[in-house]
C-alpha cells in the first residue's frame, strides 16, 4: 500500500527564506533534529570514499550518517557504467591503484586480478603500461565487488538514512542543518532534520544535458527511440539492427563514444551485421596537438588520445603540483590546456576502426549539427556544418548522443541552495569553489565546516576530482582536515600499516 | 609513476637508504665470486657502491625529469623506473673500473656487482610500485615527496 507523505513537519516559508536557522525555528516547524557531528550527502562512491578514510582514520559509525536515496554506493555508477555498454565483465578507464575500496592502492587491481585468476599476463602487462602494452584497467565487476567487501568491513550499512536531501543551510551557533526527506510511510513528520558540526556534498553530476539539436528534434517529433543519449538505455538500437541493417550517427569523441563504437562493431563481427556507422566530431583531430612540445597530446583520426580523463600527473604528480598554485584565469588556461574531449588508444579499438576504414563501413567527419529532421521515408536526416562552412545532409536509421555534456551545477536543489543561502561561490570553470582541503568557500559556520567533493567542484585547485583517485584524494584532505579541527586523529605510519594489515585480512577496522 | 622532481629525489634517497640498505645486508655474505675477501671489506665496499647509486641517482633524477616534460602525460611509466637500472648500472660499474668511487675497500668483481646491484635496483623497484603506499598514504599524492 502507498501511504500518502505526512504534512506534519514540513518547512516553513519562514524557513525557506532563511539563510541561517536557530534551532528554535527549525523545532517549531515540528521537523525533528537528530544530532550527530558530521553528514555526508549523495551516498555515491564520492561519500562511500570519504567515510571509508574517517572510519579508518577512527571515526566509529555512530558519528557519521551518509544520507542517501541509494541503497549501495556503486548503484549510480553501475547503471552508467553499463547503459554506456560497460556490464560488469568489461573494463572501466582507471588506473590499476585507484582503489575506490582500498585507500593504499595496494594491492592493485591488476595483482588481485592475477592472483585470483592465477594469470602472470596481466602483470605483464602493468609493468609495462602504456609502453608495449596498453593500460592495464579493471572490470568493472572486480571494482563493485571490492566495494561490496569495503563496504560491509567499514559497517556502511548502519551509517545509510535513506531519503532524499532537500536542503542544507548554516545554523545559528554554529554548524549546519541538512534537510532529508525521508521515504513515504518511514517517518511521522515529511521531513527530518540532522544537526552537524560537519557537512560533506558528494552528489554526483547535476545532471545529463543533451545536444540543443537532439533536445529539440526529441521535444518536437516526441521521437526518444532513434535518437538516443549512450547514458540511457538504448540495448534496442542495438537489438533493431539485428533484425535489418541499419545506419547509426555516433556523436562524440570521449570513451563513451568509443564504448559504442566497439559495440557496434564487436555486434556487427558476431552477428554478421551490415550496420554503417557515421561518427561526426565537433573537434576532428588529425594529430599530435598542443600549445608547445612539451604539451602536446596525441591524436588521429579524429580522436585526442589519453589513457585516462586527465594526463595522469593530476593525481598526484607535475600537474597536480602545478594546479595548485594557480587562481582564476591562470588556472582556467590550464584546465583548456589540459582539457578537452578524449579516449584511451587501445588496440583492440585500433584495429577495428581500421577495418571500418578498409571496408567503408565506418566513416568519420568533423561537422557542427544544425538540425536534425525526420526525412520522407522516415529516417533521420542531419543537417551537418563544417569547419569550412559546407553543410552536408547526413541519413541515419538511429543517433547515438555520446557528448555527455553536464548540466550547471544549479540545476542540483541542493546545491543551488547552497549556492543562494550558504554563502557557496563559482570557481573559474563555473562549479563549487573549494579550498585546497575541500571546504566549500564561503560556507564556513562558526566552528563547522562543509566540504563538497565530485563533478561539483571541477575547476578547483585539484583538477581530477570526478575521479575515483581523485575522490580519494578529497577524502583524504578532507580527513585530515577534520583532524586538524579535532574530530579525529590523523593517520600517521604505524597505524595506516597496521590498518592496511586489517583491510588485507577483511577485519573490521 | 607521476614523480615531481623533489619527489624523485627523495624516494630515491629515502629507499636506498632503508630497502637499499636491507637488502644489502642480507646479500653482501653471499656475493659470489668475492673469493677470500674480508666481510668488513666487502660490506664496506658495498655501502660505496649504495651511496654512489644515491648521489649520482639525484643528478639523474634530473635528467629523468627533463625527459619526462615530453611526455604528455608528465608521468614516469613502471617499465622506464625499472630499465634505467641498465644506463645507472654501467655508469657506476664504469666508475668502479676507473677507481673513481671513494670508500671501496676491494674492486669487486663483475658477478658480485650486478648481484648486489640487480638485487637492490628490483626491491626498490617493487616498494616504490606498491609496498610504499602502504604506511606513506600521502606520498603518491605529492609526486614522490615524504617531507
Amino acid at each position: 500500500m502507498h501511504s500518502s507523505p505526512p504534512i506534519r513537519g514540513d518547512l516553513t516559508p519562514e524557513l525557506l527564506q532563511t539563510s541561517q536557522w536557530t534551532d528554535e525555528q527549525v523545532s517549531a516547524a515540528g521537523i525533528p533534529i537528530h544530532d550527530i557531528p558530521f553528514v555526508t550527502v549523495g551516498g555515491g562512491i564520492g561519500s562511500f570514499v570519504t567515510v571509508d578514510y574517517l572510519r579508518i582514520y577512527g571515526v566509529p559509525t555512530d558519528r557519521m550518517r551518509v544520507l542517501s536515496n541509494i541503497d549501495t554506493p556503486w548503484e549510480t555508477y553501475e547503471y552508467l557504467t553499463r547503459v554506456s555498454q560497460i556490464p560488469r565483465p568489461e573494463r572501466i578507464r582507471s588506473d590499476s591503484s585507484s582503489r575506490p575500496d582500498n585507500l593504499w592502492g595496494f594491492p592493485s587491481y591488476a595483482l588481485e586480478e592475477a592472483w585470483r585468476e592465477k594469470r602472470l599476463s596481466h602483470l605483464w602487462q602493468i609493468a609495462t603500461e602504456p609502453i608495449l602494452n596498453d593500460y592495464w584497467t579493471p572490470r568493472a565487476g572486480t571494482v563493485f565487488r571490492g566495494l561490496e567487501r569495503e563496504a560491509k568491513r567499514i559497517s556502511y550499512w548502519d551509517m545509510l538514512v535513506k531519503g532524499q536531501v532537500r536542503m542544507v543551510r548554516k545554523r545559528v551557533g554554529g554548524g549546519y542543518f541538512t534537510i532529508l526527506t525521508p521515504p513515504d510511510g518511514l517517518s511521522e513528520t515529511r521531513r527530518v532534520a540532522f544537526r552537524s558540526q560537519y557537512v560533506h556534498l558528494a552528489v554526483g553530476y547535476p545532471g545529463l544535458k543533451f545536444l540543443p539539436d537532439l533536445q529539440d528534434f526529441r521535444e518536437r517529433h516526441r521521437d526518444y527511440t532513434r535518437v538516443v543519449n549512450a547514458y540511457e538505455r538504448h540495448e534496442h538500437v542495438y537489438e533493431a539492427l539485428k533484425t535489418r541493417p541499419g545506419v547509426v550517427m555516433v556523436r562524440g569523441g570521449g570513451i563513451v563514444a568509443s564504448r559504442v563504437l566497439q559495440r557496434l562493431m564487436d555486434d556487427r563481427e558476431e552477428f554478421g551485421l551490415q550496420t554503417q556507422i557515421v561518427h561526426i566530431f565537433r573537434t576532428f583531430v588529425t594529430g599530435s596537438h598542443g600549445p608547445n612540445v612539451f604539451m602536446r597530446r596525441k591524436g588521429g583520426h579524429g580522436w585526442a588520445y589519453q589513457g585516462f580523463n586527465y594526463p595522469k600527473s593530476v593525481w598526484g604528480g607535475q600537474l597536480k603540483a602545478r594546479m595548485r598554485k594557480l587562481e582564476g584565469e591562470d588556472r582556467k588556461k590550464l584546465y583548456q590546456d589540459i582539457g578537452g574531449t578524449n579516449t584511451p588508444k587501445r588496440r583492440r579499438w585500433q584495429q577495428q576502426m581500421a577495418k571500418g576504414r578498409r571496408e567503408n563501413w565506418y566513416h568519420a567527419f568533423q561537422g557542427m549539427v544544425d538540425k536534425v529532421e525526420p526525412g520522407p521515408d522516415g529516417r533521420l536526416i542531419s543537417h551537418v556544418r563544417s569547419s569550412n562552412g559546407r553543410i552536408q545532409q547526413y541519413v541515419s536509421d538511429f543517433i547515438i548522443d555520446c557528448t555527455g555534456l553536464e548540466a550547471d551545477i544549479a540545476e542540483h536543489r541542493v546545491l543551488a541552495d547552497l549556492l543562494q543561502h550558504g554563502g557557496a561561490e563559482r570557481n573559474p570553470l563555473g562549479r563549487l569553489e573549494v579550498e585546497r582541503h575541500f571546504e566549500v568557500k564561503g560556507t564556513a559556520s562558526g566552528d563547522g565546516a562543509l566540504y563538497a567533493s565530485g563533478a561539483a567542484t571541477l575547476g578547483g585547485y585539484f583538477p581530477g576530482v570526478d575521479t575515483f583517485l581523485g575522490l580519494q584524494i578529497a577524502a583524504q584532505e578532507i580527513a585530515d582536515d577534520l583532524a586538524r579541527r579535532g574530530f579525529c586523529k590523523k593517520m600517521g605510519p604505524f597505524r595506516s600499516t597496521s590498518q592496511w594489515f586489517k583491510w588485507a585480512f577483511n577485519k573490521a577496522v | 609513476m607521476v614523480p615531481t622532481l623533489f619527489g624523485r629525489i627523495q624516494t630515491r634517497l629515502f629507499l636506498l637508504a632503508t630497502v637499499g640498505l636491507a637488502v644489502t645486508a642480507l646479500i653482501v655474505p653471499v656475493l659470489p665470486g668475492t673469493g677470500d675477501a674480508e666481510l668488513a671489506d666487502l660490506y664496506r665496499t658495498a655501502v660505496a657502491v649504495l651511496a654512489a647509486v644515491a648521489v649520482l641517482g639525484v643528478a639523474w633524477e634530473f635528467v629523468y625529469h627533463a625527459l619526462m616534460q615530453f611526455r604528455w602525460e608528465k608521468d614516469w611509466p613502471t617499465l622506464f623506473g625499472l630499465l634505467t637500472l641498465i644506463n645507472e648500472g654501467l655508469l657506476v660499474w664504469a666508475l668502479l673500473a676507473l677507481e673513481a668511487i671513494p670508500g671501496v675497500a676491494v674492486n669487486p668483481p663483475a658477478a658480485a656487482f650486478w648481484t648486489h646491484f640487480l638485487a637492490v635496483w628490483l626491491a626498490v623497484w617493487l616498494v616504490a610500485n606498491g609496498p610504499m603506499r602502504v604506511p606513506f598514504i600521502r606520498w603518491r599524492f605529492r609526486g614522490g615527496r615524504l617531507v
